[in-house]
C-alpha cells in the first residue's frame, strides 16, 4: 500500500511496551476490571435467554461467509438497489481516498454532526476533515467524553471505558460542559444540552452503518442514546461510510442478526433505537445520501483463506469484554481502533504489512485461551487466526528481537501461572523489555527466549482457570 | 489508474481466486414465539417504560387522561379523536423548533416484538414522519394487539424494508458511564406504550 493505513495510531508502540505502560496504571485496570466483569455477567444472562442462541451464531456464520464468498455479487446488487431509491453510492480503495470523498462531499459546511463508527475511526476521519477545516462534532456520549478529553477510544463499544465519572465531569468542565455533579444521570443531561442545538441546527451529518442489506438497499443503524436518530434524521445531507463486508444478501437475514448483535454488545434483548432507511424518502429525513463503500485493506484480508474470516466480525466487541490481556492491558495498549482480540486478528490484516512492527506485534497480543471464540456471535476462531497471522509474520520477518519480544510478552500472558509470578515480582512489566529488547525473563522463560520459537500455550488449563476466577 | 469502484471489485474478485463455497444457512432457530400482550408488557416495562393495557373503548378514554391540557404533536392521519388536547398536526411538516417545544407526541406503530420489548414505526397510517417522534419528550405509542409479534424473524416478515423503519424498546439510554444506565439521553426520556386488546 502506498499511504500509511490509519487504522494503527502513527507512534503507537508495539504491544509489549504500550502493555508494560498499562500495566502500571492501576486506575485504568481498575476501571475496566470492573466494566469487563460488569458485561460478562450481563451478557452470559442475556444469551441464556434465547434457547436457539447456538443455532443462531451457526446462521450468523453461514450468512456472513455467503456473504464472502459472493461478495462482488452482493456488493453490486446494494448498489443498484441504493441508486434505484435515490441514493449515491461512491466506493474508496482507502483511507486517504474515503477522506477526501466525505470532504468534498461536505461542501462548505464548517461543522457537521456524527454517530458514532468503527469505520470512520478507522480512517481518521475527523483528522482529515479538521485539516479540510471541518470541525465533526462527535454525539455519542463516549465519544464525545473521548474527544474532548483529547484522548483515544479503549473499546469498540464503550470506548469511555477507562474514563470513570469523576473524570468525565472534569473532562466536561475543562471544555466549558457544565454539569451539576458527577452522576451518570448529571452527566448525560450535560452531554444533552451541549448536543441539542447541534442537532437541530448542522446541515451535514455522518455515520457508520451495521448493516446493508444487498437486496433492498437498505442501511441499518444499532444504536442506543438517539443521537444517531438525530442524525440519520435531521441534516438535509446523510453521508454513511461503511466497509464492504458489511452486508447480507437478505432482508430476511437480519433476524439473525438483530438478536446476535445487542445480546453480545450491551447485554440486552434489544438495543433502545435500531434505525432502517433506504436510499431517499421524500418528506421524511435527509434530502440527499451519500454511501461511500469502503475496502481500506478488506480485500487484502479478503484474499486469505484463514484470516477472511475476521470479516464477519460485527463489531459486537463481546471479545473484549472476555479477554484476559484486554482486561489487563486495556484497550489502548493495541495501539488501533480496533483492540482486543478482535483488533488482534483484524488490524494487522488490514495494514497488510508484515514490517509494520505494531501492527505486526498484536497478533502476540493473546493467551490463545480460547474465550473469544466461545462468545463471538459469529463463531470467529480468534486463536486459530492468531496463530496463522504469528506464523505469517515469522515467515515474512524472521526472528528478530521484537517478534522474539511479543512472544515472551504472548508466553507472559498465556499461563496463568506465569502472569501471577510475573506480577507477584513486581510487575509483568519488568520482563517485558523496552525498546522491543528483553531484559530478562523469568525462571524457564529465560532458556526460552535463547532456544525456542513460538510456544505452544496450555490453552485448556488457561481456560479452565479463567472460568473458574471470572466466569 | 482504474476507477475505484473497478478496482475494488477487481481486488474482491482476485482475492477469491480460491473459490469459496457460500455455505448453506441453516434456519433451524426458532421463527415463533409467544405474541401476548402480558408478554410485550412485561418487557417494555422491563426497559422502564410506561406501559398501559385497554380494551378497545377504553383507548380513547385513557389518551385523554395522558394528555390532558398538553401541547401534543401528530401526525395529520392520527385515527382517534382524543379530547381536551391541543394537538400540533404535522402538516405541513412542523419546524423542529415546534417539535422540540412540544408536550409530547402521539402515535401508533406497524408491529410491535413480544419478546424483545420492541415497537416499530415505519412511517404509515398514525405514525407520521421519523424526526415527529424523536424531538418531544414524550412519546405515547399505541399498540394493537394484532400489530404484536412473537419473535423478530415474524416482525421482520411483517415489514417492509422500503420503508424508512424505526425500532424503539424502551426510552433512550446511555451506559457509557461507569455502565450505569440513564434513561434519556437525545430521544424522548419517556416513553409510554398503549396496548389495546382485540376484544
Ligand atoms: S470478533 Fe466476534 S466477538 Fe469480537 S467484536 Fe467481532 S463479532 Fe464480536
Amino acid at each position: 500500500m502506498g499511504t500509511r493505513n490509519p487504522v494503527t495510531w502513527l507512534g503507537s508502540p508495539a504491544f509489549p511496551e504500550a502493555a508494560r505502560t498499562a500495566l502500571a496504571d492501576t486506575q485504568l485496570r481498575r476501571n475496566l476490571r470492573n466494566a469487563t466483569t460488569t458485561i460478562r455477567g450481563r451478557r452470559a444472562a442475556a444469551v441464556a435467554e434465547l434457547p436457539d442462541w447456538e443455532r443462531l451464531r451457526r446462521a450468523g456464520e453461514a450468512i456472513k461467509d455467503r456473504v464472502l464468498a459472493e461478495l462482488d455479487t452482493h456488493l453490486e446488487r446494494l448498489e443498484a438497489a441504493v441508486t434505484a431509491r435515490g441514493g449515491v453510492v461512491h466506493w474508496a480503495r482507502d483511507a486517504a481516498e474515503a477522506n477526501e470523498i466525505v470532504l468534498r462531499l461536505v461542501g462548505d459546511e464548517r461543522e457537521v454532526v456524527k454517530v458514532k463508527s468503527m469505520a470512520t475511526a478507522e480512517i481518521g476521519l475527523n483528522e482529515a476533515l479538521a485539516a479540510g477545516g471541518v470541525r465533526a462534532v462527535e454525539t455519542d456520549l463516549a465519544e464525545l467524553i473521548v474527544q474532548l478529553g483529547d484522548d483515544r477510544p479503549s473499546h469498540i463499544l464503550v470506548p469511555a471505558i477507562h474514563r470513570n465519572r469523576a473524570e468525565i465531569r472534569e473532562i466536561f468542565r475543562r471544555s466549558g460542559l457544565a454539569a451539576t455533579g458527577d452522576a451518570p444521570r448529571e452527566l448525560a443531561e450535560a452531554a444533552r444540552a451541549h448536543l441539542r442545538e447541534k442537532f437541530l441546527s448542522c446541515k451535514v451529518a455522518i455515520s457508520g452503518a451495521n448493516f446493508a442489506v444487498a437486496d433492498t438497499g437498505s442501511v441499518v443503524v444499532l444504536e442506543s442514546e438517539g443521537n444517531g436518530r438525530m442524525c440519520l434524521t435531521l441534516p438535509e445531507k446523510l453521508i454513511t461510510v461503511m466497509g464492504i463486508e458489511k452486508l447480507v444478501p437478505t432482508w430476511q437475514d437480519l433476524e439473525v442478526f438483530l438478536q446476535l448483535l445487542p445480546r453480545s454488545s450491551t447485554a440486552e434483548r434489544m438495543n433502545p433505537y435500531t434505525s432502517v432507511w433506504t436510499g431517499v424518502t421524500p418528506g421524511d429525513g435527509p434530502a440527499e445520501f451519500h454511501l461511500v463503500l469502503l475496502d481500506n485493506g478488506r480485500t487484502a484480508t479478503l484474499a486469505d483463506p484463514t484470516g477472511r474470516q475476521a470479516l464477519r466480525c460485527i463489531r459486537c466487541s463481546a471479545c473484549l469484554n472476555v479477554c484476559p490481556v484486554y482486561e489487563r492491558t486495556g484497550g489502548k495498549s493495541y495501539g488501533s481502533v480496533y483492540p482486543g482480540p478482535i483488533g488482534a486478528i483484524l488490524t494487522p490484516q488490514l495494514v497488510d504489512d508484515p514490517h509494520d512492527a505494531q501492527a505486526a506485534s498484536l497478533p502476540y497480543a493473546s493467551s490463545l485461551c480460547g474465550a473469544c471464540f466461545e462468545v463471538c456471535p459469529v463463531r470467529i476462531d480468534i486463536p486459530e487466526v492468531l496463530t496463522h497471522l504469528r506464523a505469517r509474520v515469522v515467515s515474512a520477518r524472521g526472528r528478530t528481537a521484537e517478534s522474539v519480544a511479543m512472544a515472551a510478552a504472548a508466553w507472559v500472558f498465556g499461563d496463568p501461572a506465569r502472569y501471577e509470578r510475573a506480577q507477584r515480582l513486581g510487575s509483568l512489566a519488568r520482563f517485558l523489555g523496552r525498546d522491543g529488547r528483553i531484559s530478562r525473563l523469568p525462571g524457564p522463560g529465560a532458556v526460552w527466549t535463547a532456544s525456542r520459537d513460538a510456544p505452544v500455550p496450555p490453552r485448556e488449563s488457561f481456560r479452565e482457570w479463567w472460568r473458574r476466577n471470572r466466569g | 489508474m482504474a476507477d475505484a469502484r473497478s478496482e475494488v471489485l477487481a481486488r474482491v474478485r482476485a482475492a477469491l481466486r480460491d473459490r469459496p463455497t457460500p455455505p448453506e444457512v441453516p434456519r433451524d432457530y426458532e421463527r415463533t414465539g409467544d405474541a401476548s400482550l402480558a408478554l410485550l408488557a412485561e418487557r417494555v416495562a422491563h426497559y422502564r417504560a410506561a406501559v398501559h393495557e385497554v380494551g378497545p373503548d377504553e383507548l380513547v378514554p385513557l389518551l385523554a387522561r395522558l394528555l390532558a391540557g398538553k401541547r401534543i404533536a401528530v401526525p395529520a392521519d392520527l385515527p382517534w379523536q382524543v379530547p381536551g388536547v391541543t394537538w400540533l398536526v404535522d402538516s405541513p411538516p412542523l419546524p423542529v423548533a415546534a417539535l422540540d417545544g412540544a408536550d409530547g407526541v402521539l402515535t401508533g406503530c406497524a408491529a410491535a416484538i413480544a419478546p424483545t420489548g420492541t415497537i416499530v414505526l415505519d412511517g404509515g397510517v398514525g405514525q407520521g414522519r421519523r424526526a415527529l417522534t424523536l424531538l418531544p419528550d414524550h412519546h405515547v405509542c399505541v399498540v394493537r394487539e394484532d400489530q404484536v409479534a412473537g419473535s423478530v424473524p415474524q416482525a421482520l416478515a411483517r415489514l417492509d424494508p422500503s420503508r424508512p423503519l424505526t425500532f424503539i424498546s424502551g426510552p433512550s439510554a446511555t451506559s457509557d458511564i461507569e455502565l450505569d444506565r440513564v434513561e434519556g439521553v437525545h430521544g424522548p426520556r419517556r416513553l409510554e406504550v398503549v396496548l389495546v386488546r382485540a376484544t
